[in-house]
């Protein structure tokens, strides 16, 4: 964003002064004498960058270029000291990873599999939230602010007390929702396990979910915020009803603002470890063991850093995929729309 | 505009010395230096009923080390849900505290990584000598034939709590002895919400600990004389099942224990729920819940009623924190002194009575602080039936692997399924299949 602007802006700039004629003052000359005019114009975008890129590949680049070295390495606690000296195992970390018939890539792919199904389930019940309160939220009404600062609650609370807060709620024998589904409207015979068994798995996509739709909601009403009331009144006049409204308006209006929103929401969900790691603890359930608490237990649990980095390398591979794949997908399909 | 190209400049020569440094794995020289001998950085772990107690407990003792050798401590308490993440990064990273605490039953494992500070017979020597120390805890610092790599700090070791009221009302005069017993009392406490024991189910370490115990009533090691895994033997799926049991097939355990991971069946206990408890040094939380210390009674940790061949008389893991020096230590004589100040009769002293822990120095076990009906049960135990944890690299993978495999047993049960010798045998391959990452 800040290249694009600082391209655009200093052609005209140096044309100006350049115009300005007689006398520039002594001072900018000196400054565009020590600067060739080919940088100047082209290269200082690139200048002012340079600091950030290099920051960027600090931060960012290096230690995953240092994780997928490892990947490569029998890391364990006989070379963690010295992880330079371990020695090279080729390939055989991600061989192991990936022989789905032996116990270990069993479990690497049921985790992939609980990963997945949470992930379509937790994004598209985030989405749908955000959206329908987003859409609602348009109208004014009172306490319409009230209500929006209640909305974000949820993303605005720090996670540890959040996610902690519903550990409680979530116990069997103390916990506030099998005081209310339980004892109060008994609803059920007997108590409920929420944390372990396969009910976890509907917990984790319930905080998940709760933990997620108001980012949603907040990038969603932005976006339609910017929709021109005059589309909805030209509609209107032509005899569109509310639900037209929103799919022949409203929809396609914030259709780029989704496609990166979907994208974000995907990536957090699929990466996330917070919730699941708050919630059960090391000892997750199968059926919500979800891949980065499954690879952080794979490593600093069984102290084997090179097999959790091959792991992680997998993972980042098959994110890398599926994200490239989706913005072909939805940016073909978004010019094709235009055209 | 200048200033801030200046700390960018900073920032990056900051950053690439960091990733320099990481790159070369940090120390590569063994056994430390004394660059900079006026400060130590201490990790002490969470022993009080917070961090801010901790804090409290310790920072006297440590302005009296700072007023005898002129030493400054800079202390951090390190959580227990943190602390060996942290070791391991400052292990990779080369960064790391002088001296530290770790579990005892990480020894062996942190041994491997040759992080810590070896104690030959000079530094030994250094701080006072190894004789000092009780065998048992001593036992617990390292794998067997190498010099450890830590000494002991705290002690602790399992004994059975008892609710006296609980037991009275049920007409139960004495605490079971063996577990045919303690299942046989249990089933007269188990009466509506109340329990006869309670177990933490979810809990890695709790769940292991008992583990080792069962394992080594029945004669099961979990690793043989070479130090391959040996999780499911039938001697080991017998302990485990024995365990999973109180809940699965006993009914003396409350279903919703199989989720317990943050002490609940201490509270449990406190408050009248369950009428027994199998837990290590359990005084202070009790009193800190409200139980005082007349209301409940210590008994050993139960044996067989017929040990099994090959069955040992062991109650306890020897349970306990050890202290350690980071080996590039930039204060290798002040982190020894450090040490020789924490185990000294005095800090010993100080220190145990305040945590509700057994001194592992021999000498300051004698005072009377330590001479109360729980920590005598507790003594004893550690002094005649309790065994090390096994002292192999591999014991923190055994701990998470076989613990988890337990949790997910006392789900299972919970969730009403039967637990059978099969089902048990299954999630311990399943276990054991992981260690061969």
């Amino acid at each position: 964003m800040t290249a694009l602007t600082t391209t655009d802006l200093t052609p005209p700039r140096a044309v100006d002064d350049g115009a300005a004629g007689g006398g520039p003052t002594p001072g900018r000359r000196r400054f565009r004498l020590r600067l060739p005019d080919r940088l100047r114009q082209g290269g200082l975008p690139y200048l002012l960058l340079l600091p950030a890129l290099l920051f960027e590949l600090l931060i960012h680049l290096v230690p995953m270029v240092v994780g997928v070295v490892m990947s490569f390495k029998e890391l364990t606690q006989f070379y963690l000291r010295d992880w330079t000296q371990a020695p090279w195992t080729a390939l055989s970390n991600y061989e192991v990873a990936v022989d789905f018939d032996a116990p270990i890539g069993a479990a690497l792919l049921d985790s992939f599999a609980v990963t997945c199904l949470f992930t379509v389930v937790a994004v598209s019940l985030s989405w749908l939230l955000g959206t329908t309160a987003a859409i609602l939220m348009q109208e004014t009404f009172r306490g319409r602010g009230l209500l929006r600062a209640l909305f974000l609650t949820p993303y605005a609370l720090p996670i540890y007390a959040a996610v902690i807060t519903w550990a409680f709620i979530l116990q069997r024998d103390n916990g506030m929702l099998n005081h209310v589904i339980h004892d109060q409207l008994g609803l059920t015979s007997d108590p409920t396990f929420w944390l372990i068994g396969d009910n976890s798995f509907v917990s984790l996509v319930l905080v998940a979910v709760w933990r997620n739709w108001p980012f949603a909601f907040l990038i969603l009403m932005a976006a339609m915020q910017n929709i021109p009331q005059e589309q909805y009144e030209a509609a209107q006049l032509d005899g569109a009803g509310v639900w037209q409204q929103i799919r022949r308006i409203t929809l396609p209006s914030v259709r780029p603002v989704n496609q990166v929103l979907v994208l974000v929401l995907f990536l957090w969900t699929f990466n996330d470890f917070n919730v699941p790691y708050l919630l059960f603890g090391r000892a997750a359930p199968e059926s919500a063991n979800l891949i980065s608490l499954h690879i952080y237990q794979s490593s600093f649990g069984t102290w084997n850093f090179g097999f959790g980095s091959a792991m992680s390398v997998l993972l980042l591979l098959f994110l890398l995929l599926v994200t490239a794949g989706y913005l072909l997908f939805t940016s073909r399909g978004r010019k094709g729309e235009h055209v | 505009m200048r200033r801030t190209r200046i700390a960018r400049a900073a920032a990056v020569t900051a950053v690439l010395t960091a990733i320099t440094a990481t790159g070369c794995g940090g120390g590569s020289t063994s056994g430390g230096s004394n660059d900079n001998p006026d400060e130590l950085t201490y990790w002490a772990s969470n022993q009080g009923t917070s961090i801010e107690h901790d804090e409290e407990v310790l920072r006297p003792q440590l302005e009296r080390f700072t007023e005898e050798t002129g030493i400054e401590v800079n202390l951090e308490v390190v959580p227990w849900d943190s602390l060996l993440d942290r070791i391991l990064t400052a292990t990779t990273s080369g960064d790391g505290p002088d001296v530290l605490n770790i579990g005892n039953t990480w020894s062996a494992s942190l041994q491997a990584t040759g992080a810590l500070l070896p104690f030959d017979e000079e530094t030994f020597e250094a701080i006072g000598g190894s004789d000092r120390f009780v065998p048992s805890a001593l036992a617990a610092t390292g794998a067997e034939g190498q010099d450890p790599t830590a000494v002991p700090l705290y002690s602790l070791a399992y004994g059975l709590y008892y609710n006296k009221q609980l037991f009275a009302e049920a007409g139960i005069e004495e605490p079971p002895a063996t577990w045919e017993e303690l299942v046989e009392v249990g089933e007269r406490l188990t009466d509506g919400d109340t329990y006869g024991l309670a177990v933490e189910g979810a809990s890695i370490p709790e769940n292991v600990h008992h583990a080792f115990v069962f394992g080594q009533q029945h004669g099961a090691d979990f690793f043989d004389a070479e130090g391959n895994p040996t999780f499911d033997t039938p001697e080991a799926v017998a302990a485990i099942k024995q365990y999973i049991d109180f809940l699965a097939a006993d009914g003396i355990v409350a279903p919703g224990n199989a989720e317990y991971a943050q002490n609940q069946s201490v509270s449990d206990f406190a408050t009248g729920k369950a009428a027994m408890l199998l837990w290590q040094a359990a005084g202070t939380s009790l009193e800190n819940q409200g139980m005082s210390p007349e209301d409940y009674g210590v008994a050993p940790v139960p044996f067989q009623a017929e040990p099994p061949a090959g069955g040992q008389a062991i109650n306890s893991m020897v349970a306990g924190i050890n202290i350690a020096v980071f080996d590039n230590t930039d204060n290798r004589d002040g982190a020894l002194d450090f040490v020789e100040f924490m185990t000294s009769d005095e800090t010993q002293r100080a220190l145990n009575a305040e945590y509700g822990s057994i001194p592992p120095v021999a000498t300051a076990q004698e005072s009377e602080e330590f001479a109360t009906e729980e920590l005598t049960v507790l003594r004893e135990t550690l002094a005649q039936s309790a065994a090390p944890m096994p002292q192999v690299p591999e014991e923190s993978q055994f701990e998470t692997l076989v613990g988890t495999a337990m949790a997910q047993l006392f789900a299972d049960a919970a969730g009403g399924q039967e637990i059978t010798e099969d089902a048990v045998r299954e999630r311990l391959t399943a276990a054991q299949q992981q260690m061969q990452g």
